[in-house]
């Protein structure tokens, strides 16, 4: 398995070198897309091995498919990789979802100067990064993929991103970047911490797990905040959380996609690989601190989703609701919880990626992300609207949608431990009914309106004064009365094939999610032994 | 509350064997069903409402053949669980999907795909002009599953899948006419209103678990007594909540009004005869919970009281046919609310009351619906009158079910909700008292309502006859015609009505009749009690008589206020206080309007401006100060980026040796 894992690693970085190179012809972009998603393909087929070959048995919670190559001996640092049940299931999703995002990315207009050949190579790179990040078992070396993925990333806002991209990457940057730095301290804390427990220091993931329980509470707490300080921006918790907005705005669609569904889970994934079981009585002591956060993320990222009139932002803000119910789980420890925050990473993935996509192929179309320039697209586009309505109900947790699952776990979970701080969460499934049903039916339903109006019959003129009453804007402007007798057709067939595979996804995992429990259950029931706690509830109930 | 409460043994749960292993078939045939329709898409067009119609009526094959095995076994082999698979297990946590298969869920079976079957063939007639008539037997039939779902699952987790997936198409049907703006104000309103009851109910499951350690029924209810008798309270107020969202009952039953923006059809079979009536399920289901928990049994009945009475007393303003017969959908409820709240004694007369309610209720719905059909989609009473002579076979079903709704004697409600007021009487000393005058005084608001309805419709002059049909807002809907064409239904639309009208007048004796359904369900809710055996506020032997008594009262004022008078067919402006509240939903949307709704856009509003000038302000006035001055973040951005990496490297050089200090005194 080993083999395998340096191959996921190292099969999209090398398809990236080689679209990098294309990069330079221009007549070959059309065969860079094609060789990036090839080598996305072979990543796909690689993690289903992997998932075949992996044992879910409690001995091999933690790692599997380990490799070790000493990188700068004289830190005790090394290329160290290894598997867990939560690193396997991230980098699944992370298969799935990039060649989807390739595809998707194919028909996108890009700005002026720049190639697709250079987007994907810069998309099979955040990739292979993103790999090593979450299988990496030496603390340094995972501090450096940390930082090493912002590049791509930033460049992908950067280059290929709305007007006010540069804005937003030099945002995402800076408080990436800063957070990466407070824990490089801490990095180097646990070094020296280490240094004093064997005498020799290592970054070795085991061997600092295995001095956790020693640290004194003071220094746990030092050392953890250092994490929490990155790891509460890149998942963002808020009051950290406004670049999220903006990097989700103005990225490229399947950049957001990747940002929101991935390299943002690097956080909630940093807490449970490296904040809890290393800091077990720190995570303990401030659970309280981060579980304030985290509800109110519930609430304010609601509340927020609600207001917006852009549809990305719109998707951005539910997203930091959604981190706060998986920072909760995490933090209320119990099996349950952190297997539905486990479990929630994957799915809001899913759904954040199906969001994403159906509301790129609403801006394709309506040529804005701006809400109050549509209005009964269901009319003119039933499948989309219908996709739109499945890509809202598994990201309002609907019962038979894989977030339901996922949710529930972490709800239920939590409880036992926090009913306080569950009890308001849970209010908090009211208001996600209520942006997303706002929002579609704003959107999708109510009489023919705005940019999807068809033609340019009587219909057109009463979409503009319509559409200016809502907005309170936009009707003077020219071109957006253009706009609105623009054509606008339902999905091709093409673009229902893409969003097929995250349909099936979203109702599977809805009904069956077993397969993935059963992949996450052992390395969940390590972490919680690892921060030294048990269940509050057993078979028979609560312990009286 | 001074009822006594012998908590008899449960029978146990045995396996399903035979032809109830089968049973899955109820909810994977329609599901199937709404599955081909929908990813099917418009290739289906041609034949899709015969497949929808199909599913449900196989359904109901399949409900009969199980009813009958039911029958065939003695009552304590009853009570079958059919498991299927894990469907969440994580640690101590098991949720098994699978179905419960007693005399209670079979009941509900019946009664979802038998009326469903019937409003399904009515629907292929009612539908026929539309061009989405393939999507709306989609949705039917994934009510259909989800319904069943939620009435057959084995445990409160799968409930909680059937109980939000009839919200979801609830949600769709409400909004079909996606033309209306209304539609789907009215679609978002119930499904968030369902919402905050989801709340509660989520909330019980979890109280469940930390008890109990599981969700399933078998082993919450065996071990009932286990649970503290203050959070089995708690738990009890919040199935009370989810209760109270999903069958529109007091404070939430503001949507149910509204949800009247559906095809009628899904009036009929959603909205009156089996999802709103689920909160009753929930209580019924979970009755040995409520058995150990006074309090909470004695909330249900006081809200199913106000409800009772809200709903009656708003059901007198409105003109609008299908509002009149939502509101009374809600009173209704209110009456098997408060009978599931008084326990053993109320158990069988809700459900009774459930039943017939769900033939006449139905009928009712459809028979409005077929005025409509004949009417160019008009619902203002006031446009009609005099219609009985047009439309003969409407008329008559329509009265089948409007005497059985008042109560008259030996129809199905006089037998059923005589049954409540009965029940009702033996609450106590002083809740008998207030609880039987209720029920009584609004068993005549409920004859005043119906009948005015009745005289406003089918009798009096024909005040159409002058008028010009008006277009309904956006729907899909062909331009209307000039004149009103009253007419009479095709067949596949009369015949249902006319089944239904036979189970309005006869199904209350049969059930009621030697406690036919009283005995069946004992396997379930557990041994009736005779509220004749009861001490009661007066004698319950009189009570046909005094609701014979008020019934004919009411609809004596009726005939005097309406049916003597000429009827304006424009609605009177200068009106009383009270008829002006109850037109005002007795301010209900106006208090939901001011207390929920206002403050959490000003809310969202202030956190929008919070989170631009306060988090977000202070963030890029920190990036400013640290970068120079804000003018030069935005003309130079090079510049500013050095200076604050640098500055970045600074503070994490000082953060670092700080970290240093503290690792190495560790």
């Amino acid at each position: 398995m080993s083999a395998l894992l340096l191959a996921l690693l190292l099969v999209p970085l090398v398809g990236a070198a080689i679209c990098g190179v294309m990069a330079h012809r221009e007549n070959l972009d059309r065969a860079a897309r094609a060789v990036g998603l090839g080598f996305s393909a072979v990543s796909l087929v690689l993690v289903a091995v992997v998932w075949s070959l992996f044992s879910t048995s409690p001995d091999t919670a933690r790692f599997q498919g380990r490799i070790s190559v000493e990188w700068i001996p004289a830190f005790g640092v090394s290329f160290a990789l290894g598997l867990d049940g939560i690193a396997l299931t991230m980098i699944a999703l992370l298969s799935v979802l990039v060649p989807i995002v390739l595809v998707f990315a194919a028909a996108d207009k890009l700005p002026p100067g720049r190639t697709g050949a250079g987007f994907t190579a810069l998309m099979l790179t955040t990739q292979g990064i993103l790999v090593g990040v979450f299988a990496a078992t030496d603390v340094f070396l995972f501090y450096v993929l940390f930082e090493a993925m912002l590049i791509p990333m930033y460049f992908l806002i950067g280059r290929f991103g709305g007007p006010r991209r540069q804005y937003a990457a030099v945002k995402f940057f800076l408080y990436s970047f800063l957070g990466g730095l407070i824990m490089l301290a801490s990095v180097i804390g646990l070094f020296v911490a280490s240094e004093a427990r064997y005498g020799q220091g290592t970054f070795d993931w085991t061997a600092l797990q295995g001095m956790a329980a020693e640290l004194p509470l003071s220094t746990q707490i030092w050392l953890f905040l250092g994490f929490f300080a990155a790891f509460a921006i890149k998942a963002p918790l808020v009051p950290f959380h406004t670049w999220l907005p903006d990097a989700g705005a103005e990225a490229p669609i399947a950049g957001s996609i990747i940002l929101l569904g991935l390299l943002d889970k690097v956080g909630t994934f940093g807490f449970l690989r490296y904040a809890l079981p290393l800091f077990p009585a720190a995570s303990r002591e401030l659970a309280p601190l981060v579980l304030t956060l985290a509800v109110i993320g519930v609430l304010y990222g609601a509340l927020l989703a609600a207001a917006q009139t852009d549809l990305k932002r719109f998707v951005a803000y539910t997203s930091i609701a959604h981190f706060g119910f998986i920072a909760l789980g995490i933090f209320a420890f119990s099996t349950q919880s952190i297997a539905g925050s486990a479990l929630y990473m994957v799915n809001h993935g899913i759904s954040t990626a199906m969001l994403f996509l159906v509301v790129g192929l609403l801006i394709r179309r309506g040529g804005t992300a701006d809400m109050t320039a549509y209005g009964g697209v269901g009319r003119a586009a039933p499948l989309l609207a219908g996709m739109f309505l499945v890509a809202g109900l598994s990201t309002i947790a609907l019962p038979g949608t894989n977030s339901f699952i996922s949710e529930f776990l972490v709800l239920l979970g939590s409880f036992p431990r926090q009913p306080a701080f569950t009890v308001i969460a849970t209010v908090g499934i009211v208001f996600a009914a209520l942006y997303m049903l706002w929002v579609f039916q704003r959107t999708m339903t109510g009489p023919l309106r705005g940019t999807a109006v068809v033609g340019d019959g009587p219909g057109a003129a009463s979409a503009a004064t319509l559409g200016g009453h809502d907005s309170g804007s936009d009707t003077s402007d020219d071109s957006w009365m253009r706009r609105t007798t623009a054509r606008f057709g339902d999905l091709t067939r093409g673009e229902v094939a893409l969003l097929t595979p995250l349909v099936a996804l979203i109702l599977v995992l809805g009904f069956f999610p077993g397969p993935v429990l059963e992949v996450l259950d052992p390395t969940v029931a390590a972490t919680l032994s690892e921060v030294g706690v048990t269940d509050p509830v057993t078979p028979n109930g609560v312990a009286r | 509350m001074s009822l006594v409460t012998a908590a008899a043994p449960l029978p146990e749960v045995l396996p399903a064997e035979g032809a109830a292993g089968a049973a899955w078939l109820l909810v994977a045939l329609p599901a199937l069903g709404a599955l081909v329709l929908f990813v099917g898409g418009r290739r289906t067009d041609r034949w899709g409402h015969v497949l929808g119609v199909a599913t449900v009526v196989a359904s109901f094959v399949v409900a009969v053949v199980l009813f009958a095995g039911s029958l065939g076994l003695p009552e304590e082999e009853r009570v079958r669980d059919l498991g299927i698979y894990d469907w969440i297990a994580v640690g101590a946590l098991n949720v098994e999907f699978g179905l419960r298969i007693d005399p209670l869920s079979l009941t509900f079976a019946l009664l979802i795909t038998g009326v469903g079957s019937l409003i399904h063939i009515y629907s292929v007639g009612y539908m026929s002009h539309d061009p989405n008539r393939r999507k709306f037997f989609a949705q039917l039939n994934l009510f259909v599953a989800a319904m069943l779902v939620l009435v057959l699952g084995n445990g409160f987790v799968t409930l909680y899948l059937g109980w939000e997936g009839v919200g979801l198409a609830s949600y769709l049907l409400i909004g079909f006419y996606t033309g209306r703006s209304s539609a789907g104000s009215a679609a978002k309103k119930a499904f968030l209103m369902n919402r905050v009851g989801d709340v509660g109910l989520a909330l019980a499951i979890f109280l469940l678990f930390v008890e109990l350690g599981t969700t399933q029924y078998a082993e919450v209810f065996a071990r009932a007594g286990e649970i503290s008798p203050g959070t089995l309270t708690a738990i009890t107020l919040l199935l009370l909540l989810g209760a109270c969202g999903k069958s529109g009952q007091f404070p939430l039953q503001a949507w149910l009004p509204d949800a009247m923006e559906g095809p009628t059809p899904v009036s009929a079979l959603i909205h009156a005869a089996t999802m709103v009536t689920a909160g009753v399920y929930l209580i019924a289901r979970s009755n040995p919970l409520y058995n150990l928990a006074p309090v909470g049994q004695l909330v249900v009945t006081i809200i199913g009281a106000i409800t009772l009475l809200i709903g009656a007393i708003i059901g007198c303003a409105y003109d609008d046919i299908k509002k009149v017969l939502a509101y009374s959908t809600v009173s209704q409820i209110g009456y098997m609310m408060l009978a599931v709240g008084l326990g053993p004694v109320g158990y069988a007369a809700a459900l009774a009351h459930l039943l017939t309610h769900g033939f006449f209720k139905a009928g009712l719905f459809l028979g409005a619906g077929s005025v409509m059909h004949g009417m160019a989609d008009e619902t203002d009473m006031r446009r009609f009158g005099g219609l009985w002579r047009h439309m003969p076979v409407t008329f008559w079903t329509f009265t089948a079910g409007f005497l059985a709704l008042i109560g008259f004697p030996f129809l199905s409600g006089f037998y059923t909700k005589d049954l409540i007021i009965e029940a009702s009487l033996t609450a106590g000393p002083v809740a008998g008292w207030i609880f039987g005058i209720a029920t009584l005084g609004a068993a005549g608001l409920t004859a005043f309502y119906m009948s005015r309805l009745m005289l406003m419709t089918f009798f009096g002059p024909e005040r159409w006859k002058d008028l010009h049909p008006r277009r309904i807002d956006g729907a899909d809907l062909e331009d209307p015609p000039e004149h009103y064409h009253p007419h009479e239904s095709v067949a596949s639309m009369t015949a249902p009505m006319v089944l239904l009208a036979i189970g309005s007048v006869g199904a209350g004796a049969f059930l009621v009749g030697g406690e036919r359904l009283g005995h069946y369900l004992e396997a379930s809710i557990g041994v009736p009690v005779e509220p004749h055996d009861l001490p009661a506020a007066f004698p319950v032997g009189l009570v046909p008589y005094f609701a014979t008594l008020v019934m004919l009262i009411g609809a004596g004022l009726a005939y005097v206020l309406v049916g003597r008078r000429e009827v304006p067919v424009e609605r009177p402006q200068r009106v009383s206080l009270p008829v002006r509240a109850a037109r005002a939903d007795l301010f209900a949307n106006t208090i939901n309007e001011g207390v929920i709704a206002r403050p959490g856009i000003w809310l969202s509003r202030a956190l929008v401006y919070l989170d631009n000038r306060g988090v977000d302000g202070v963030v890029n006035g920190i990036a400013a100060l640290l970068g120079g001055s804000s003018g030069r973040l935005r003309r130079t951005q090079t510049g500013f980026v050095r200076s604050y990496a640098l500055t970045i490297l600074g503070g994490s050089v000082v953060l670092v040796a700080a970290l240093l200090v503290v690792g190495g005194a560790g």
